[in-house]
């Protein structure tokens, strides 16, 4: 064998007809050709006027607004926030149980994420917004609808975030808990003043992903079903999109969510490059 | 008389695993005494079992006359009085330096802002590092967090210090910063309990030095007798190994 090599070696290199080199090239160049071919065809078979009146229609877009702001924009803002603050609390009690040592705490908490997590959220808002009220009499929330929708989306959410504020408490390193219990600080004291804290730093970019899939399952409330004054975003441009027959106001509301979470994701990706360089 | 530290028939188990076998130990007020020994002899879980950071197994554990492994017995407000000081530091790291030091004395102590904040300084000025008051441990070398996390302990008004191998993350070069704290707080009369590899330090500062191995004590005394002229063929292969580290192979050809 290794006399076999060493002859292969010392011999001139073999010349393949086309180098590995020379064969990439050309498949680059095809790869090139046929994009261009795609584009050229598309624009060339397109309808423009049509594609235009449908989906980029000035005059329709102009009838969006302000209300598109003023109450779709408005409304997806306050239920993507309100339903993010309950679930980042309820998320925090949920991940403190699964972690706790009471067996009870972990059954109810292991329970709730597995339901909450594992049921599609329209399920949830179709229960919140016609089960309940139907079920319990006349058991209404405060601040309706604002109440109902914080709450579903909220219970949704919170199952997410509980995890990822397990994922961040099991991340903080035992020694600081150590040294908590050292200064003569009890359980719950270490839990509060030391590890939440560090958790909650460990976790702010995949805490601020779950505020980006909010803003997009908050156009699920649109199944609870209520009056034009509580449209989001999503629920305005389709009433408006199947009134007017164009989808001009849908495409616009689905601009407003890219103001939204685009923002986000890069402040996402800022968070994660300063988490790598080492936080200080 | 009461001992400072007081262990009776120290047992831990972890699992099948048998870490400490029967420890006996006094500390008296004001002594130094420092604990040596191979990795995985036990030195750590001796001394994290003072402090109830490991539940010993069996066996007691008194500090000034309490057994804090009595279950009636407070064991947040027992450890109060026992300052610890890591390998790894354990500085929380979300916090500034001068928070590292007053956050336990204003959440556990209640001591109002001003008052810990007077205290901490003060600590933070006897080790070294006032000036880095308002920085983070992150940007602070190893012996300097060290030595935050001394003056954390200190700030707590403890009645006896544990170290647990309070230099064996540092650089070499920083090792002495740390040293010449604890020697310092040795000469005011705090009452430690160190363990240790540095030699040097177990012999110019501590009151006695006991050897470990397997989870018993090989033996102890003053550090002039167990470090200088042992009586164990443990401890005297353990000492030559740890003072003549180079000269391993010499022994090992001589005898051909």
């Amino acid at each position: 064998m290794t006399t076999d090599t060493t002859v292969a070696e010392a011999g001139p290199t073999p010349r393949a007809r086309l180098s590995p080199r020379k064969r990439k090239k050309i498949s680059l160049g095809i790869q090139y050709a046929l994009f261009v071919v795609v584009i050229a065809a598309l624009v060339l078979a397109a309808d423009w006027q049509s594609i235009q009146h449908v989906f980029f229609n000035v005059n329709e877009a102009k009838k969006a607004f302000p209300e598109i702001l003023t109450i779709g924009m408005r409304n997806t803002v306050i239920y993507t926030v309100s339903g993010y603050v309950l679930g980042f609390f309820l998320g925090l009690v949920v991940a403190l149980m699964r972690l706790s040592d009471v067996l009870p705490y972990r059954i109810i908490a292991l329970f709730y994420i597995e339901i909450f997590r594992g049921l599609p959220a329209i399920v949830v808002f179709v229960i919140f917004g016609f089960g309940v009220p139907i079920a319990f009499d006349d058991f209404e929330l405060p601040y309706d609808p604002y109440g109902t929708v914080a709450l579903a989306l909220g219970l949704v959410s919170a199952a997410y975030l509980a995890e990822t504020f397990r994922a961040g408490i099991q991340a903080v390193p035992k020694g600081q808990i150590e040294a908590a219990r050292s200064l003569g600080m009890s359980q719950t004291r270490s839990t509060v003043t030391v590890v939440i804290p560090q958790a909650i730093r460990i976790v702010v970019p995949p805490l601020t992903n779950e505020l980006i899939l909010l803003f997009k399952d908050s156009s699920l409330v649109f199944a609870i079903g209520f009056t034009l004054g509580s449209y989001e975003l999503y629920k305005f441009g389709e009433s408006l999109s199947t009134q007017t027959a164009n989808s001009t106001p849908l495409i616009l509301a689905g601009a407003f969510y890219l103001c939204l979470t685009v923002p986000l994701g890069y402040l996402v990706r800022k968070l994660e490059a300063r988490q790598k360089r080492g936080r200080v | 008389m009461t001992h400072a530290v007081q262990l009776i028939g120290l047992h831990k188990s972890f699992g099948d695993l048998e870490v400490l076998k029967g420890i006996d130990l006094t500390v008296e007020q004001g002594q130094v005494v420092c604990v040596i020994g191979p990795s995985g002899s036990g030195k750590s879980t001796l001394l994290r079992c003072v402090n109830l950071l490991e539940q010993p197994t069996a066996g007691q554990v008194f500090v000034h006359g309490a057994e804090l492994t009595d279950i009636d017995v407070d064991i947040d407000a027992a450890r109060r009085r026992l300052g610890m000081v890591f390998q790894q530091f354990n500085l929380f790291g979300h916090l500034s330096v001068l928070d590292n030091v007053t956050i336990a004395q204003r959440r556990v102590l209640k001591r109002p802002k001003r008052e810990a904040a007077e205290i901490a300084m003060r600590n933070l000025e006897k080790v070294g590092v006032a000036e880095k008051a308002k920085q983070y441990p992150a940007q602070l070398s190893g012996g300097q967090q060290q030595r935050v996390a001394i003056a954390r302990a200190l700030s707590m008004d403890p009645a006896v210090m544990l170290f647990d191998e309070p230099t064996s993350a540092l650089d070499p070069e920083l090792v002495g910063d740390v040293l010449g704290v604890m020697r310092q707080l040795a000469n005011e009369g705090m009452t430690m309990l160190v363990v240790t590899h540095e030699m040097q330090f177990a012999r110019e500062v501590g009151d006695a030095v006991l050897f470990m191995d397997e989870g018993l004590v090989v033996e102890q005394g003053p550090p002039a007798q167990v470090i200088s002229a042992p009586q164990h063929e443990r401890t005297r292969e353990f000492l030559h190994r740890v003072l003549n580290p180079t000269h391993l192979d010499e022994e090992a050809a001589a005898p051909q």
